[in-house]
C-alpha cells in the first residue's frame, strides 16, 4: 500500500483530524457547560443549554477517547510519556471529565434547587478544567518536557505539575479556554432563544477579544522572546524503524518559526484562526448566529493547525535530552499497524461523520423554556 | 530498578478501576439488547405498555450508563499514566483494538444513546428502533474489541519482538482478531451481561409483583426477562471459556491454579469439588474429589493430561535459564554486535525473552542471577492459588443458582403463574446481587491468575508499570477511591429510588402512583 514514511506523515494528520475533530464537536459542549451558570439565570434557562447539548456531548466525547485509542495505536510512546509524565494534568482532565456524564444524567432527576445548582457549578468546572489544561499541555510542547529514555526505553520524568504552569504555557491556556467559550458561545446563538442567546451574544463578543489578545501574544511571544524550537540535526532514513534515541537534536530553531519559513503556505493556519475571528465577530454583531458558528470552527482548526506545523516533526520535544525528543519518524508503531489502522480509519471515520450529521439533522432547532416545561420529565 | 510500592500500587489502582468499571458494564450490555427487544415488541404490536416499559427500564439504563462512561474514561487512558512501559512495549499490537473499539463501537453507542433518549417525538417509529438497536450493537461490539485487547494479554498470539525498537510488533492482525482465547472471552463476557440485565429486570419486576402493583407492566417485563436471561445463563454456562484454558502456558497455569491441580495426575485427573489449597506442602487440605471430572472438563477427553503445578515450575525454571541467554544476546546486540550468528541465536531463544524478564524484579542485569534468584522467579509464575480457587467456585455456585432461578421463573412464566409463587419472587428479588459477585469473582479470576504476567509469556507485570512516585499513585488511588465512592452513592441512591416509584416515573398517569387516592411517595 503506502511506504513506512508517508504512513508516518499520514498518521500525523490523521492525529490530528482527530484532535480538531475533538475541538470543533465536544469544544462547543464543552464551552456550552462552561458558560451555563453564567448564561441561564433560571433553572428552565439552564435546562435550555442543557439540552442544547443533551443528545450530542456523549457522542462528541468519543472524539477524546479515539483520539486516546489512536495515540496508544500510531504513537504509542507518545501516549506513554504524554500521560505519564503529565501525571497530574490527565489525571485533573479525567475527574473534571468524570462529572459531565454523571451530572448530565442526574442533575434534572431530582427537584432540590441545591442538588441541582451543585451539578451546575460541577459542569461548569468539569468544563473548564479540561479547556485550559489542553491548552496549558499544549504550551509546554512549545517549552519542551523534561524526561528522558534509558537504552530499555523506560521513560524517567523529571517534573512537577506546579512546573507546567509557567507563564507561556498559561497564556496558551488562555488560548484553548477562550477559543472553546467562544465555540460554545456560537453553538448558543444558535440554538436558543430570547434572553440566553442574547447573553451568550455578549460573551462571543468578549471571549473573541480575550482569544484575540491572548493568540496574538503567544505568537509575538515566539517571535521575539527567547524561547529556542528544537531542529533534528542528523541524517536518518524517514521510511526506516527508528528508535528515538538514535538522532541528534539541537535548539536552534528560533521560536518554532522554521516551518513557517521553509513552508509558506502554513502560513495560513494562522491566516484562517483570525479570519475566522473576524467573521465571528462580525456575523455575532449581525445577530447571524449560523455564521458566527463557522467563524468560531474556523478560529478552532487555525488554532490547531498553527500548532501543529510550527511543532512538526516533533511531536513531544524533550527539555532534558533533546535526543530523547519524541517526534512522528520514530514515535510511532510500526509499519504494519499505522497501515491496518489506515484501513479501519478510512472505513469508519466516513461512517461516523455521516450517523453523527444524521444526529444532529433530527435534533436540530432552537430550544426555549417552554419546550423544557412541556417535557419536564423527558428531558435533561 | 522499579520500586515495589509502584508496582503494587498501580496493581491496586487497576484493579479497583477495572472491577469498578465492570459493576456497570454488564448492566448496559445486557439491558441494551432487552430493551431493543422491548421495543420490538412495541413496534411489532403497538401496544403502549410496551414502550413505557423501554421508555422506564431505560431511565434506569441511563442512570447506569452514565457511570459506565464515566468509569470507561479511567480505563481508556490508565494506560498510559500508570502503566507506560507496557504501553511502549505492547502498544503496537494493543493500542489497535483499543482504537477501533472507538472508531466502529463507541462512536455508534455514544451518539445513537443521545437519539436513544431524546429522539422519541422526532423520528419515526422504526428509526427510534433501529436507533435502539444500534445502541446494543455498539456496546456489544466495544465489548468485542476489549476483550480481543484482553485476550491478546492472555495469549499474545500474531507478534514479535523488534529488537531494533525495543517492543512488540504485529506481524498478524488476523490472529490477534481470532485469538481462540478472545473468542471465548467474548461469548462467555457478553452473555454474562445478558444474564446481568435479565436478572436486574426479574429482580425488579418480582418487587412490583410482590407489591401488587402495576401488574401488566411487570408481567411482561418479568416474561422478557426470564427468556432473555434462560437462554443467556444456558450459554454462558455451555460456552463457558473453560476451552480456552488449553490453549497457552498462561492459560494452563491459570487452570491449574484455580483446580488446585498441584501434581500431574494420571489422565483423567479428578476434579477438587472443595477443599483449602495449601501453598507451602503443595497440596490441598480436606479436599472432597470427584474422579476424573477434571479431565473431562478441562481435555474433553479421557487420555489428555492436566499439567500439574509441579512440572509446570519446572518447565518454567528452564524457560528462565533460556530467557537469561536470550536477555545476554539482546545486549550483546544493542551494545553493537549485529553479527548475523548472534542474530541467529538470539532468534532461536526470544520466544523465552519474557521469562528471563521475570528475573528484573531480583537483579538489573538479568545474567548474573543465581540459582535462588532464579528458584524465587519461577516461584513467581504461580499465582495464588488459594484466591483463585475459591472465587472460581464462587462464580461457578452464583451461575448454577441463576440457572435454577431462570429454569423456575421461565417455568412460571410460560404458565403465567409466577403472580401466585411469591417463593420464586422473592428468590428473583434476592438474587439481584447474584450477576455482581459471578461478574466480579470472574474477571478476578481471569486478571489475578494471569499473574505475573501483564502479557503473558512477554512481559512481568512488575516491568511494565510507569516510573512515577509511589507517593503519586497514592494521591491517585485515594482521589479515585474517594470519587468512586461519592459517585456510587449517588447512583445506589437515584437507582433505588427510581426502582421503587416504577414506571410511575414516567408521569404518564397510568400507573399506580398516579392513580386517585393512593399516596404519591416524594416527589420525582
Amino acid at each position: 500500500m503506502f511506504d513506512y514514511e508517508t504512513l508516518k506523515l499520514i498518521w500525523w494528520v490523521l492525529i490530528g483530524v482527530l484532535l480538531i475533530g475533538f475541538a470543533l464537536t465536544d469544544g462547543f459542549d464543552l464551552g456550552a457547560a462552561a458558560l451555563m451558570p453564567f448564561v441561564g439565570k433560571s433553572d428552565d434557562e439552564r435546562r435550555v443549554v442543557i439540552n442544547t447539548i443533551a443528545p450530542h456531548w456523549d457522542g462528541n466525547q468519543v472524539w477524546f477517547i479515539t483520539a486516546g485509542g489512536a495515540l496508544f495505536a500510531a504513537w504509542p510512546m507518545v501516549y506513554a510519556t504524554a500521560f505519564s509524565g503529565f501525571y497530574w494534568a490527565m489525571l485533573l482532565v479525567l475527574f473534571a471529565l468524570f462529572v459531565r456524564p454523571v451530572g448530565f444524567d442526574y442533575r434534572s432527576k431530582l427537584q432540590s434547587p441545591r442538588w441541582r445548582s451543585s451539578w451546575d457549578w460541577a459542569l461548569c468546572l468539569g468544563a473548564i478544567v479540561p479547556s485550559l489544561v489542553f491548552g496549558v499541555a499544549f504550551g509546554n510542547l512549545f517549552l519542551g518536557v523534561p524526561f528522558h529514555f534509558d537504552g530499555d526505553l523506560r521513560l524517567a520524568f523529571q517534573g512537577t505539575f506546579w512546573q507546567l504552569l509557567s507563564p507561556f504555557a498559561l497564556l496558551c491556556g488562555v488560548v484553548s479556554l477562550s477559543m472553546l467559550c467562544l465555540h460554545g458561545g456560537t453553538w448558543l446563538m444558535m440554538r436558543t432563544e430570547q434572553d440566553v442567546a442574547q447573553r451568550a451574544r455578549r460573551v462571543v463578543q468578549w471571549a473573541l477579544l480575550v482569544y484575540l489578545v491572548a493568540f496574538i501574544a503567544a505568537g509575538i511571544w515566539l517571535a521575539v522572546g527567547n524561547l529556542e524550537g528544537f531542529a533534528i540535526r542528523s541524517a536518518f532514513d524517514p521510511g526506516a524503524a527508528l528508535n528515538p534515541l538514535a538522532k541528534t537534536v539541537d535548539q536552534s530553531n528560533h521560536g518554532w518559526l522554521a516551518n513557517y519559513a521553509q513552508y509558506p503556505l502554513t502560513q495560513l493556519a494562522p491566516g484562517v484562526a483570525l479570519l475566522g475571528a473576524a467573521l465571528a465577530f462580525a456575523a455575532a454583531t449581525a445577530r447571524r448566529s449560523g455564521v458566527a458558528f463557522l467563524g468560531s470552527s474556523l478560529v478552532i482548526v487555525g488554532t490547531l493547525c498553527t500548532a501543529g506545523f510550527a511543532l512538526f516533526p516533533f511531536i513531544l520535544p524533550s527539555s532534558l535530552d533533546p535526543a530523547s525528543s519524541l517526534t512522528v519518524w520514530d514515535a510511532v508503531s510500526s509499519q504494519k499497524t499505522l497501515g491496518i489502522m489506515l484501513v479501519a480509519a478510512s472505513i469508519f471515520v466516513p461512517l461516523i461523520l455521516c450517523y453523527t450529521l444524521w444526529g444532529y439533522i433530527k435534533m436540530w432547532g432552537t430550544l426555549n423554556a417552554g419546550h423544557i416545561k412541556a417535557n419536564e420529565h423527558g428531558l435533561y | 530498578m522499579i520500586s515495589e510500592s509502584v508496582v503494587d500500587l498501580s496493581r491496586l489502582q487497576f484493579a479497583m478501576t477495572a472491577l469498578y468499571h465492570f459493576l456497570f458494564v454488564p448492566l448496559t450490555l445486557g439491558l441494551s439488547v432487552i430493551l431493543a427487544i422491548m421495543e420490538s415488541v412495541y413496534v411489532m404490536t403497538d401496544k403502549e405498555v410496551y414502550k413505557d416499559m423501554v421508555k422506564f427500564w431505560g431511565k434506569l439504563f441511563g442512570i447506569n450508563f452514565a457511570l459506565g462512561v464515566t468509569t470507561g474514561l479511567t480505563m481508556e487512558f490508565q494506560f498510559g499514566t500508570n502503566w507506560a512501559y507496557y504501553s511502549h512495549y505492547v502498544g503496537d499490537i494493543f493500542g489497535a483494538p483499543l482504537a477501533i473499539e472507538g472508531l466502529m463501537a463507541f462512536f455508534l453507542e455514544s451518539t445513537f444513546i443521545g437519539l436513544f433518549f431524546f429522539g422519541w417525538d422526532r423520528l419515526s417509529k422504526r428509526q427510534h428502533l433501529g436507533v435502539t438497536w444500534l445502541v446494543a450493537l455498539g456496546s456489544n461490539l466495544s465489548a468485542l474489541w476489549i476483550l480481543i485487547a484482553n485476550g491478546w494479554m492472555q495469549n499474545p498470539v500474531g507478534a514479535e519482538f523488534n529488537i531494533e525498537t525495543m517492543r512488540m510488533e504485529l506481524v498478524s492482525f488476523s490472529a490477534l482478531l481470532f485469538n481462540p482465547v478472545a473468542q471465548v472471552k467474548f461469548v462467555h463476557t457478553v452473555a454474562s451481561g445478558y444474564v446481568t440485565g435479565a436478572v436486574f429486570v426479574l429482580a425488579i419486576s418480582s418487587f412490583y409483583l410482590l407489591k401488587r402493583r402495576d401488574l401488566g407492566f411487570a408481567r411482561r417485563s418479568f416474561a422478557i426477562a426470564s427468556a432473555f436471561g434462560l437462554a443467556a445463563i444456558a450459554s454462558v454456562i455451555v460456552l463457558g471459556d473453560e476451552s480456552g484454558y488449553e490453549i497457552g502456558d498462561v492459560q494452563k497455569t491459570k487452570l491449574a491454579a484455580i483446580e488446585a491441580q498441584w501434581h500431574t495426575e494420571p489422565a483423567p485427573a479428578a476434579f477438587t469439588l472443595f477443599g483449602l489449597p495449601n501453598r507451602e506442602t503443595m497440596q490441598t487440605d480436606y479436599a472432597v474429589k470427584v474422579p476424573y471430572l477434571l479431565g473431562l472438563i478441562a481435555t474433553r477427553s479421557l487420555d489428555k493430561q492436566v499439567t500439574g503445578i509441579s512440572d509446570l515450575l519446572v518447565l518454567h525454571e528452564a524457560r528462565i535459564r533460556n530467557g537469561m541467554i536470550a536477555y545476554g544476546l539482546l545486549e550483546q546486540v544493542r551494545a553493537g554486535d549485529k553479527s548475523a550468528a548472534t542474530l541467529a541465536a538470539f532468534d532461536a531463544v526470544k520466544q523465552d525473552l519474557g521469562y528471563g524478564l521475570l528475573l528484573k524484579k531480583y537483579t538489573a542485569r538479568v545474567t548474573d542471577a543465581n540459582a535462588e534468584q532464579i528458584r524465587q522467579a519461577a516461584q513467581d509464575t504461580i499465582p495464588n492459588v488459594f484466591s483463585l480457587f475459591w472465587s472460581f467456585r464462587l462464580m461457578v455456585l452464583s451461575g448454577v443458582l441463576m440457572l435454577g432461578l431462570f429454569i423456575c421463573a421461565f417455568w412460571a412464566s410460560a404458565r403465567k403463574n409466577e403472580e401466585r409463587k411469591p417463593w420464586l419472587l422473592k428468590w428473583a428479588l434476592w438474587s439481584l446481587p447474584l450477576p455482581w459477585v459471578a461478574t466480579q469473582t470472574g474477571w478476578f479470576v481471569a486478571e489475578h491468575g494471569r499473574q505475573p504476567w501483564s502479557i503473558g509469556e512477554v512481559l512481568p507485570t512488575h516491568l511494565s508499570a510507569s516510573s512515577v512516585s509511589s507517593s503519586d499513585v497514592w494521591g491517585s488511588l485515594l482521589a479515585l477511591v474517594a470519587f468512586y465512592s461519592v459517585l456510587l452513592v449517588i447512583e445506589m441512591y437515584l437507582m433505588i429510588k427510581f426502582a421503587r416509584i416504577g414506571p410511575s416515573s414516567l408521569h404518564t398517569g397510568r400507573y399506580h402512583f398516579e392513580q386517585t387516592l393512593i399516596p404519591q411517595p416524594a416527589h420525582a
